[in-house]
């Protein structure tokens, strides 16, 4: 998910007025990325309808296609998806609200830098998944430990970005800032928080992408549904295809409410001064 | 009048970078400090600002003494330091935020034609040049119109044709309110076109060394042989600051005195 955030891709931008070659290379080169998997993908399919192979461990993508079909008309589908995704909400709300406020604390006071960034950094260093056998205990079987696991995984990255976003804000702004006498709530709303947001946009980005981590960890655990849940019981009841239809959803999901960060930050951020977005990243 | 009495500077570290530094500046002066590198220019510049505490001694603003940014004192830096998020329009209104919207739109539209970026005004700081970037940022410290402006080394990262422009545009800029300029350069052409005074310094620790009163009506001809004598004056005045054999001179005698030609 981390490398997923975009990409440096400048060097298809100045060639906007040169003529047809460069042209072509740039409608061609985010194509090229699809090139591979797609001839996979069809040689699979290929190989199977030969005969070649029986793809019961491997379906080929026409069964994938076929599974998610079934249980999309069956209803079941929207069952799996809305309870990951309402997973996943909810622990991303709470990571995101707990790493915001924590993180601007120890970036904005040093002293409670001092106090509180020991103790989180010291937990970080926990692997999250190590934390399940205790929710479990506190917090039951049920959403609330899966939803607390997820949003400890959140939690981490978004503290971390905020916080050291604030601290790497630029001396020389914060000074114009204190040139024009601003209040601290002022300087914090008219710098700060500009300043920050798009290291913060970042890091909700990262946090998403370990929020859907943990949701598939949280629902391997124990749930009767959920995405997590279809990939287990294709591989209790031996449904490759069933496992790979989930994998194919999360991937989709994934991307798409990461883009969909991008897409609501992208307003705020149209100052920066930055490379462009290349068209199919 | 901007009072500066026995101010002093020693940062944490125990390096002296300003040892009793006085001066008066009149209401409307340009006051052009120089020095070789190291002689505490900025550090007297950011002492006036309110931005760091002098070590000892006061800065004074007509009776008023300075600890921390200060309404009627306004800064320029070398970088032009526009808030990147904000558009051309909205950093020259940056420190208009408590007048009410329609007066700040007039104010800044008129900043805006007065330093000639009228067109650039919804522009994103990214997009100009970088005299375009300073022009905004010396529309941004004279909108509030501040008694004392502060100028710390402003052109020195342009090229000299867009310096020159700019030193011309400052002066035409200077002309509508009058405000007290102190400019911090290394540059002496600069200060001899700007400055009604030139202020030399000496570094290690940094101190007054010497003044020299530029008696040159404006508009100034650089090419003239008055000019030219000027700047060979504060020229050498500063080679001598720099030399360690020459004493310290009494720098707080009266102006005029400094013109040994």
């Amino acid at each position: 998910m981390i490398s997923d955030a975009p990409v440096l891709q400048q060097a298809s931008e100045p060639a906007e007025n040169v003529a047809a070659p460069s042209r072509l290379s740039r409608y061609a080169r985010p194509l090229l990325g699809i090139l591979l998997p797609l001839t996979l993908a069809l040689g699979w399919e290929l190989v199977v309808w030969l005969g070649w192979s029986n793809g019961r461990l491997v379906p080929p993508p026409s069964r994938i296609f076929a599974t998610i079909a079934e249980l999309a008309r069956s209803g079941e589908l929207v069952r799996h998806i809305t309870a990951t995704l309402w997973r996943v909400a909810l622990g991303f709300a709470f990571g995101v609200v707990a790493g915001t406020l924590l993180g601007a604390i120890s970036g904005y006071w040093s002293l409670a830098r001092r106090l509180l960034d020991p103790t989180v950094q010291a937990l970080r260093a926990i692997p999250s998944l190590a934390w399940v056998p205790l929710f479990i205990l506190w917090l039951g079987i049920f959403e609330t430990s899966k939803v607390a696991l997820i949003a400890v995984g959140v939690f981490f990255p978004v503290y971390l970005g905020v916080m050291g976003a604030i601290l790497s804000v630029d001396r020389k702004i914060v000074e114009v800032g204190r040139t024009f006498r601003l209040s601290g709530p002022a300087m914090i709303r008219r710098i700060l928080l500009p300043a920050v947001l798009p290291a913060y946009v970042v890091s909700l980005r990262v946090g998403l992408g370990l929020g859907w981590m943990f949701v598939v960890a949280a629902e391997l655990i124990g749930a009767s549904e959920g995405l997590g849940y279809l990939l287990l019981d294709g591989q209790q009841l031996g449904k490759p295809a069933q496992i790979l239809a989930a994998i194919v959803i999360f991937a989709i999901l994934g991307k798409l409410t990461d883009w969909l960060i991008e897409v609501a930050a992208a307003p705020f951020l149209r100052w920066q001064d930055v490379f462009v977005r290349a068209k199919g990243a | 009048m901007l009072a500066l009495d026995r101010v002093s500077k020693t940062y944490p570290n125990g390096v002296q970078a300003l040892a009793r530094f006085s001066a008066e500046i009149r209401q409307g002066e340009i006051v052009a400090i120089i020095g070789g590198s190291g002689c505490g220019k900025s550090t007297l510049l950011r002492a006036v600002a309110g931005l760091d505490r002098a070590s000892s001694g006061t800065v004074t603003l007509d009776n008023e003494a300075i600890s921390s940014p200060h309404a009627k004192i306004g800064i320029i830096f070398q970088e032009p330091r526009l808030l990147p998020w904000l558009s051309v329009a909205d950093n020259i209104g940056f420190g208009l935020a408590d007048l009410p919207a329609a007066e700040r739109r007039e104010k800044v539209a008129r900043a805006l034609e007065r330093v000639g970026l009228a067109e650039k005004a919804q522009a994103w700081p990214r997009e100009l040049s970088g005299g375009q970037a300073q022009r905004v940022a010396i529309a941004r410290a004279l909108v509030p119109q501040p008694e004392v402006l502060l100028l710390d080394e402003p052109f020195s990262a342009l090229d000299a044709f867009t310096r020159r422009d700019l030193q011309d545009h400052l002066l035409d800029l200077w002309a509508d309110t009058r405000p007290t300029l102190i400019l911090v350069t290394h540059d002496v052409d600069e200060a001899v076109v700007l400055a009604d005074r030139v202020l030399v310094m000496r570094p290690r620790p940094g101190r007054l060394f010497d003044q020299i009163e530029i008696n040159l009506g404006r508009p100034r001809d650089r090419n003239s042989p008055l000019f030219e004598n000027f700047k060979r004056s504060v020229l050498a005045s500063l080679d001598r600051s720099l030399d360690r054999s020459v004493p310290d001179r009494d720098a707080t005698q009266g102006p005029g005195q400094a013109m040994w030609w």
